[in-house]
């Protein structure tokens, strides 16, 4: 096959390419410039200059044809406008997600396949199985670094053209591999932050791009205004640190932001039994096969990249996707992916737009 | 540590960019080869140094003799970007001294030159005039006339030849008319030498630049052709190496491959241009005939002396340049873009956006380089997959939506 590897100049990437020569492919690797000014000091990120450069020395090495495409215009205006918008609303974003979505499976993917290649690969941890509907989206058998929740909004043109090849392995073996191989990336460290977000402050990000503006942290219990904030959007519904409270809690135990008003510019603070949800109203659902119906399906629902899957109920309800959950999930805010699963399967994804509290208030 | 890729030096391609760079010369090589076992600086002052001395004065002998000029015209550098730099920075500074401030640049110059007169503007309070040029990329000589009637000039800067659509510009009226105004001129000749006949007493301007590796030469060496009694600023301090103007240790040997390498590009420049022009119009024509998307850009008399001589460089309609190139690589062919650029990011053409092209336009182009072994296969091989090329890149060039 034509394989387009996207290399990000990581490790994973780097064994991916490597992996998908050995296998026969011709393989042409693509490094995508996220960012005009790709080199922010100490960045941890997937769009430094390092990293460019990086991707283009294993490039050398597994002797393939490498090229930068510029895909800034895309990444500004489909995942970083979008998540600046989105925290705006009083939503919390997923950008990973959204690049998958929109950059490597959408731009990318139907860039390759114009210019005639078969497939794209990328360094994800998740799984591709063949099954009796059609390509099946699997989990990676490495707990600690499945991938499938952020490539969950897959739909089958997009998986009939994709290659995850590391799903199968785990990090540590992936490691050992790029050493064996020589791949001067092996000891690269791993990015976890948003990448245009290296130092991982996502509040004073969205401060310096959304500007000041203050208001009031209110107590739901006594309805009391108990500190001042620089901008609702820097909160999330479930989050604990960094609230920075001075009055204590009349039961002395942490609370928590239990919900956000970004237009009245009101974050409100609580005990946690208030933020259990029990019921996700998803809008924009995808689906990696078959589609869920009016016929309540049994399966797992997972609302972050490092969450635990919750058994859960899923059915369509009209355009909206109706999942009654069978454990609370505690803190979940709108705008939040989810995705459901059956075992190790991704059935489909979509965005949350309401949910039920098992305490109401 | 070091350890050469097996396929490295084995390769099938057509390189049709010459423009870009063209392979060393086997006798540019020996005498690089042969000067590089020397032992002495150059400006040492020692029997060693003297040696080496004496070669990098025969270099700079030979080539002011080739280019008719005088030997202690050509100041020594590391190529065509430092050339520019030290022509536009220093031709500036040395104006600005006798109250001068403006700077006169066509819209098409070589990054070499648009960046240092941009940043001179930016950071120098250079009063910068930027000259347009006309759909074929000529700049207007009354508008430059217009432009240095406004006074206060400091320097004049316009290409001799366009690296990217091959269009040559009116130099020598340009530098009779800086003459008259008593402006500085300076044209950066790196894509002309070897291609078009080239007379710098003729020419008379102040500053000429032009780098070894465009005619076969080493990378890393080329010159400032300066006017003996003109001194712009140095930008680079340390040693004052040529003439209190350049410092730097000189790189002995590659200037005497430079100088190889002129020798062999003015001697032959003749029969090069005569054969290469031949290629490129048959080039031309079948693009033309067999790609229905294809327009020309530039100058469209291909016989005379108002195109380069090796030039071809077309618009495809609704393709990416980028896109058009990945396509060619694999299939064998190397072409460019335009102008290779460091970050490899495709940018849309400068000089095609002058050239009053929409942006769109500007970003589907590719330039094809023909030079010395360049031979009609070559020209066989890129009309082969040409046609299915664009068509593919057509396709991956329009705006397609997936819900």
């Amino acid at each position: 096959m034509k394989v387009l590897a996207a290399m990000s100049g990581g490790v994973d990437s780097s064994v991916m390419a490597a992996r998908m020569v050995d296998a026969g492919h011709e393989v042409t690797g693509v490094h995508l410039a996220l960012s005009k000014t790709s080199s922010v000091p100490g960045s941890r990120g997937c769009c430094t200059l390092d990293d460019a450069r990086d991707a283009r020395r294993v490039a050398d090495k597994l002797d393939i044809p490498f090229y930068v495409w510029d895909l800034s215009e895309q990444f500004q205006e489909e995942v970083m406008n979008n998540f600046l918008e989105e925290y705006s609303a009083g939503n919390t974003p997923n950008p990973c997600l959204r690049c998958n979505e929109k950059i490597k499976f959408l731009a990318l993917l139907d860039r390759a396949l114009d210019l005639g290649f078969d497939a794209v690969a990328t360094g994800h941890y998740a799984q591709i199985f063949e099954g009796p509907l059609g390509k099946e989206l699997h989990r990676a058998i490495d707990p600690e670094k499945d991938q499938s929740y952020v490539l969950g909004m897959l739909e089958p043109w997009q998986l009939e053209h994709a290659l995850f090849p590391l799903g199968g392995d785990t990090k540590g073996q992936i490691r050992i591999e790029a050493e064996s191989r020589g791949l001067l990336t092996a000891k690269k460290p791993d990015s976890h932050d948003i990448c245009f977000i290296p130092d991982g402050d996502t509040a004073a990000f969205l401060r310096r791009k959304l500007g000041d503006q203050p208001g009031e942290i209110i107590d739901v219990e006594t309805g009391k205004v108990i500190a001042e904030h620089e901008g609702a959007f820097g909160y999330t519904i479930g989050q604990r640190r960094g609230l920075d409270l001075r009055v204590p809690a009349t039961d002395g135990k942490p609370r928590y932001v239990v919900d956000v008003d970004i237009n009245a510019r009101k974050v409100f603070v609580g005990s946690p039994a208030l933020l259990d949800v029990d019921q996700i109203i998803g809008v924009r659902p995808t689906w990696t096969n078959a589609p869920i119906t009016d016929q309540p399906v049994q399966c797992h629902a997972q609302v972050r990249a490092h969450g635990e899957p919750v058994p859960a109920s899923a059915k369509m309800v009209g355009e909206d996707l109706v999942v009654d959950l069978q454990e609370n999930i505690r803190g979940l805010a709108t705008g939040q992916g989810i995705v459901l699963f059956e075992g190790t399967r991704v059935i489909g994804s979509a965005t949350v737009e309401r949910t039920r509290r098992v305490v109401r208030t | 540590m070091h350890r050469a890729v097996p396929s490295l030096f084995v390769t099938d391609r057509s390189y049709l960019d010459h423009a870009a760079t063209t392979r060393m010369l086997p006798e540019v090589r020996e005498r690089w080869l042969e000067v590089s076992q020397l032992v002495g600086n150059p400006s040492s002052l020692h029997d060693s140094g003297r040696r080496t001395r004496r070669i990098v004065e025969e270099a700079r002998e030979s080539i002011a003799a080739d280019l008719v000029t005088r030997p202690s015209s050509v100041i020594f550098t590391s190529g065509g970007t430092e050339s520019d730099n030290l022509a536009v920075k220093g031709l500036f500074w040395a104006g600005e001294a006798r109250g001068k401030s403006g700077v006169i640049a066509s819209a098409i110059e070589h990054h070499g030159v648009l960046d240092p007169v941009t940043w001179l503007g930016e950071h120098e309070r250079a009063k910068v005039l930027w000259v347009g040029v006309d759909a074929v990329g000529r700049v207007d000589l009354e508008e430059v006339n217009a432009s240095l009637a406004t006074g206060d000039i400091a320097l004049v800067t316009i290409m001799w030849a366009n690296n990217e659509v091959g269009t040559v510009q009116p130099v020598f009226e340009l530098a009779a008319l800086c003459r008259s105004y008593g402006v500085s001129f300076h044209t950066d000749a790196v894509q002309v030498l070897g291609q078009l006949p080239m007379n710098l007493d003729e020419l008379g301007a102040t500053a000429v630049t032009i780098t070894a590796h465009k005619v076969g030469g080493p990378f890393g060496v080329g010159s400032l052709i300066l006017d003996p009694d003109t001194k712009p600023t140095p930008i680079l301090h340390g040693g004052g190496h040529e003439r209190e103007i350049r410092s730097g240790t000189l790189d002995a040997a590659g200037i005497a491959g430079f100088a190889v390498a002129v020798h062999l590009a003015v001697k032959n420049q003749r029969d090069f241009a005569q054969r290469v022009q031949g290629l490129r119009n048959d080039l031309i024509a079948r693009v033309l005939a067999e790609v229905p998307a294809a327009q020309l850009n530039g100058e469209p008399d291909l016989i005379g002396n108002l195109r380069l001589p090796a030039n071809a460089h077309f618009t495809f309609a609704n393709c990416e340049g980028d896109a058009l190139l990945l396509l060619l690589d694999a299939a064998g062919i190397d072409c460019s873009t335009g102008s290779a650029c460091t970050a490899g990011i495709p940018e849309p053409s400068h000089v095609l956006l002058a050239m009053g092209a929409e942006a769109k336009a500007s970003r589907g182009s590719l330039r094809f380089s023909l030079g010395r072994d360049s031979k009609i296969a070559d020209v066989d091989r890129l009309l082969e997959v040409l046609p299915g090329v664009v068509e593919r890149a057509s396709r991956a060039g329009s705006v397609r939506s997936r819900a």
